[in-house]
């Protein structure tokens, strides 16, 4: 295996030519190391590769244009709202009196970024209909495991100990029963009903003087509203657990649907879905959460305060000893939360309804293009996204979801989520978002009724697809079952590699 | 809207193709009780508005100061080529690379990455990334007890109070317990790593140890005795848990050199901004025999269909979207785009510009501690240390609050971040960087010590009545 194929390019490690590079770093004195100790130093460098500007500039663009992303294409990944990422947002992030702000800078020199952030606090406060926000966690799932820590601070500051579980709806997300399991519960998985919705009498069944919380995400992980939310809500804290919103599709309700109001105790925000802080291939985010009175004594700290002088500042270690604690170092991802923060101010409280309602209605007239394309097992009308299914042209024709998934990369898009949620059979899972064109849509309704014609005539096409991408389908078993982690061709002694 | 597209007669063709009359009734399931109406919100702002109040906001926070503040995030020189390839949207605005045919840029560059951090903390196996160094701390002394089957942690002092913070919050889920090593209290070794505590708690036969968790530098900036702490960690079956500064690593031992399991860290000092805190980038990595324990998302190199080569997602069994309840950790975002700043920063700078960066810091603290041991204010420990060092300053909270008025932000108040501490009442934590300027250093020298001339001249209660709100104002960690 040493071909790299005629549009991939070789690792930074084959490129590295010994005495390349240099002139960014100052050199220091010869003895800037003399007073350290000799058994505290390193006795051999570590391989870095030796390349020149000229290079490392060509390196990555080239890698990047291997890529499919938002700025080249639509990208209806299901439950992960690739939307827009506006470009102040990113001229913002780096202006210098934010990219250059020391963590533990004093408050009194940290004045605008405190203030940024409580505002911040203040508005997601009022999308989610919360008391309060912590914009700590780094990303959603760090959410959820600070959200279920501060339940479970709550029952045990209550002296309930008996409460060991934590009830999950099998369409959710992964990262909810992992969290739970962090966190120190049991999950118990609760069936979806036949509309898609939660099982209530199941629901119920499982509910118990057991039960820690419960986690939904609603709109659901199939798009839909859950409608019998208000008796969900009620039978939890009827039973003494508090109630776990995942707002992962919070994209499809803002203006509509306040979490907090309706009854929900704790809930995180994915800034990088709904509030268009870039994904960067996997991260960074943020993921606020918002808390109702009964968790309010449990955010994590520091918290930022606002003095009645109108100075903010950082809660003090100790100040709060209620508090769970810290879920991490700092004060949080400040440098994506300004982008969350400049989104909302563009937007304002018009612009944010508006982007709820343009998101569901894309999503609405998608499916409504798809109908007779693709299986549609839920009619009624959907949130900000749909589950659709393959399993009808899997029987007639032997090519799967994961076919007509690969299929659409060759058309120029990105795929939708496939596989997920686990609950409904060769599930894809398609968001359009609301920074779309009306163009954009219909081409890709377009392309999804080719590519179900061309599994009945020419099955093979999809058997075969991607053939237009940088490289074609993988061998993922190999790579599991030989994992190649690193790359160890610089290293003396070792093997090179690819070997 | 203001990066919406769709004109009113597009919104009206949607509605007639879906069938119904408005956008209300596709909201139709949502019980009339519990509907919102509306946000209570500032109106939309143009662009123009919004790029003034932005600006506004940054202009209020103060980034001229001469810094002299570390303590776990660090100014570098970040070469202007780093910033204009993070501005490539093919990187920014991707998804995580699920679909692998489409994704070989970002592939690719997780791969690098986890290549050059391996080279860097000698270990084998590198995670795509975890949120920051103190939460990477964490699940790495999380994997220790899974691997062990152990459920108690000790961890240094001398490890960063967030770290310790973040770990004691990710222990409370799973009731393990976790266990503070003190620190030496006087002599040579002052403010290191207590080794003799240390293996008498590992002594506790009741308590069997999953991991020693140990920082170099550490917190206080001390070198650690890294080898002899791995030894006895080892020696007790437990495994050794390194938090470790990733430009330090071009010039001191590395984990493997002590012969850690697994290495965890701060990556924001490779080409990351200060950002008040984030986004960073959490480093774990560890031994082969550790790989399926290690959390988070790993990329493998394997070939496609037609032989070329090509990397992928893999061992993708440790995760939460496949294992849910049963996953290594509940991580999903991570901080990919981090992790490549990082990576085009070392390709940038290589392995003689990430020597230099280290060694000149370290030539910058060595002027640093001559010139404000002249000022008066000499070094609080005498261990050796890299670049960052505490000194011993009178009124330290008063004195570093009155700096600020000198243009000087003078480290971190000791006190502020351990308060439970008295041997670091009275004392700064300050370092350098190949940023540092001689200028910078002068400044600090020259105001540091006009203010401790001003406290002696003072009377000292006077000043003494000042500490307890000075501690606020000089910033608490």
């Amino acid at each position: 295996m040493t071909a790299s194929g005629d549009r991939l390019g070789p690792t930074l490690f084959e490129r590295s030519r010994r005495g390349r590079g240099g002139g960014k770093i100052p050199h220091p004195p010869k003895d800037a190391l003399s007073r350290i100790p000799a058994a505290h130093l390193r006795t051999e460098g570590p391989n870095l590769p030796e390349l020149a500007e000229p290079e490392v500039t060509r390196h990555y663009v080239n890698l990047s244009q291997l890529n499919y992303a938002v700025d080249t294409g639509f990208y209806p990944l299901g439950s992960c709202t690739m939307k827009f990422n506006p470009k102040i947002n990113e001229w913002a992030a780096r202006l210098p009196g934010f990219a250059a702000l020391h963590p533990l800078a004093p408050d009194e020199i940290a004045q605008g970024t405190l203030q940024m952030l409580w505002e911040l606090e203040q508005a997601l406060a009022e999308i989610g209909g919360m008391r309060a926000v912590t914009l700590q966690p780094a990303a959603g799932a760090h959410g959820e495991l600070t959200g279920i820590l501060m339940v479970r601070a709550y029952h045990r500051s209550r002296g309930d100990l008996a409460r060991t579980e934590v009830l999950v709806p099998d369409s959710a997300h992964g990262t909810n029963p992992a969290t739970a399991s962090m966190a120190g519960f049991r999950t118990v998985s609760i069936p979806s009903a036949s509309d898609g919705g939660v099982d209530v009498a199941a629901f119920r069944a499982a509910l118990g003087p057991q039960t820690a919380a419960v986690m939904i995400t609603n709109p659901s992980t199939v798009g839909l509203f859950e409608s019998r939310i208000g008796e969900l809500l009620e039978a939890v804290h009827e039973a003494g657990a508090l109630a776990y919103m995942d707002g992962a599709n919070l994209n499809a309700i803002m203006g509509r649907f306040k979490p907090g109001d309706a009854g929900f105790d704790v809930m995180h925000i994915n800034v990088h879905k709904t509030f268009s802080t870039p994904h960067g291939g996997g991260g960074p985010g943020a993921g606020p959460v918002g808390v109702g009175e009964r968790l309010l004594p449990f955010l994590p700290t520091p918290r930022v305060l606002r003095e009645s002088n109108g100075h903010f500042r950082l809660e003090r270690p100790g100040e709060r000893p209620t508090s769970i604690g810290r879920v991490r170092s700092f004060a949080g991802n400040a440098g994506v939360l300004v982008r969350a923060y400049a989104y909302i101010r563009a937007h304002g409280a018009a612009g944010l309804c508006e982007v709820s309602d343009d998101a569901v209605l894309a999503a609405n007239y998608l499916k409504a293009r798809l109908a007779g394309v693709l299986d549609v097992p839920f009619s009624r009308p959907c949130m900000h996204e749909f589950v659709a299914s393959g399993a009808t042209l899997k029987r007639e024709t032997g090519c799967r979801t994961l076919d007509v998934a690969k299929r659409l990369i060759d058309y120029g898009f990105h795929p939708p989520t496939i596989y997920f949620p686990l609950t409904v059979e060769e599930a894809l899972l398609i968001e359009p978002t609301e920074t779309e064109a009306l163009e954009t849509l219909d081409l890709f309704a377009d392309a999804l009724r080719d590519i179900v014609a061309e599994a009945h005539d020419d099955p093979e096409l999809l058997h075969a697809a991607p053939t237009s991408s940088p490289v074609r389908r993988l061998d993922e078993t190999t790579a599991a079952r030989q994992p190649n982690l690193r790359w160890r061709g610089m290293t003396g002694g070792r093997s090179p590699c690819p070997d | 809207m203001a990066y919406g597209l769709h004109t009113p007669e597009d919104r009206t063709s949607m509605l007639e193709a879906i069938g119904v009359a408005s956008v209300d009734d596709l909201f139709a399931d949502i019980p009339p009780a519990l509907r919102a109406h509306g946000l209570n919100l500032p109106p939309p702002e143009s662009e123009a508005e919004l790029a003034d109040r932005l600006s506004g906001l940054a202009a209020r926070n103060r980034v001229d100061l001469a810094g002299f503040l570390g303590a776990g995030a660090y100014r570098h020189y970040v070469p202007a080529v780093v910033d204009q390839l993070l501005l490539r949207g093919e990187f920014y605005t991707a998804y995580t690379p699920y679909q692998p045919e489409i994704s070989q840029g970002t592939l690719q560059t997780i791969y690098e990455y986890q290549s050059l951090i391996a080279e860097l903390t000698g270990m084998d196996v590198v995670s795509a990334s975890h949120y920051d160094g103190a939460t990477a701390t964490a699940e790495g002394a999380l994997m220790a007890c899974r691997a062990t089957r152990r459920e108690r942690v000790l961890v240094s002092r001398a490890v960063h109070p967030h770290y310790r913070e973040t770990m004691r919050t990710y222990f409370s889920g799973g009731e393990l317990a976790m266990d503070e090593i003190p620190l030496v209290a006087d002599g040579p070794l002052a403010g290191t790593t207590d080794l003799a505590a240390l293996e008498r708690m590992l002594a506790e036969s009741d308590r069997p140890v999953a991991g020693v968790v140990a920082a170099n530098p550490s917190f206080l900036g001390l070198l650690e005795p890294m080898s002899e702490a791995s030894r006895l960690a080892h020696a007790a079956g437990a495994l050794f848990v390194a938090v470790v500064e990733p430009v330090s690593l071009a010039v001191l031992a590395s984990p493997r050199d002590y012969d850690a399991d697994i290495a965890a860290g701060e990556g924001q000092p490779l080409g990351i901004p200060l950002s008040y805190g984030g986004p960073y980038l959490g480093i774990l990595s560890c031994r082969d025999a550790l790989v399926r324990q290690i959390p988070g998302r790993l990329v493998g190199m394997t070939a496609d269909v037609d032989g070329r080569r090509a990397f992928v997602m893999t061992l993708r069994a440790r995760e939460q979207d496949i294992r849910r309840e049963k996953a290594a950790s509940n991580i999903c975002t991570n901080q990919a785009l981090c992790a490549l700043a990082a990576s085009i920063y070392l390709a940038a700078i290589g392995p003689h510009g990430l020597r230099d960066a280290a060694a000149m810091g370290a030539a910058r603290a060595t002027e640093l501690e001559v010139a404000l041991t002249r000022a008066g204010a000499p070094r609080l420990h005498s261990a050796p240390y890299l670049n960052e060092f505490a000194i011993r300053v009178p009124d330290a909270a008063e004195i570093h609050r009155r700096l600020l008025g000198h243009g000087v932000l003078a480290g971190l108040v000791l006190a502020a971040a351990e308060p439970g501490d008295p041997s670091l009442a009275d004392a700064l934590l300050v370092c350098a960087t190949e940023v540092t300027t001689s200028l910078e250093i002068a400044a600090f020298e020259k105001a540091l010590h006009e203010e401790l001339e001003r406290g002696r001249q003072l009377a000292l209660p006077g000043i003494a009545v000042n500490v307890g709100g000075g501690v606020n104002a000089a910033g608490s960690l």
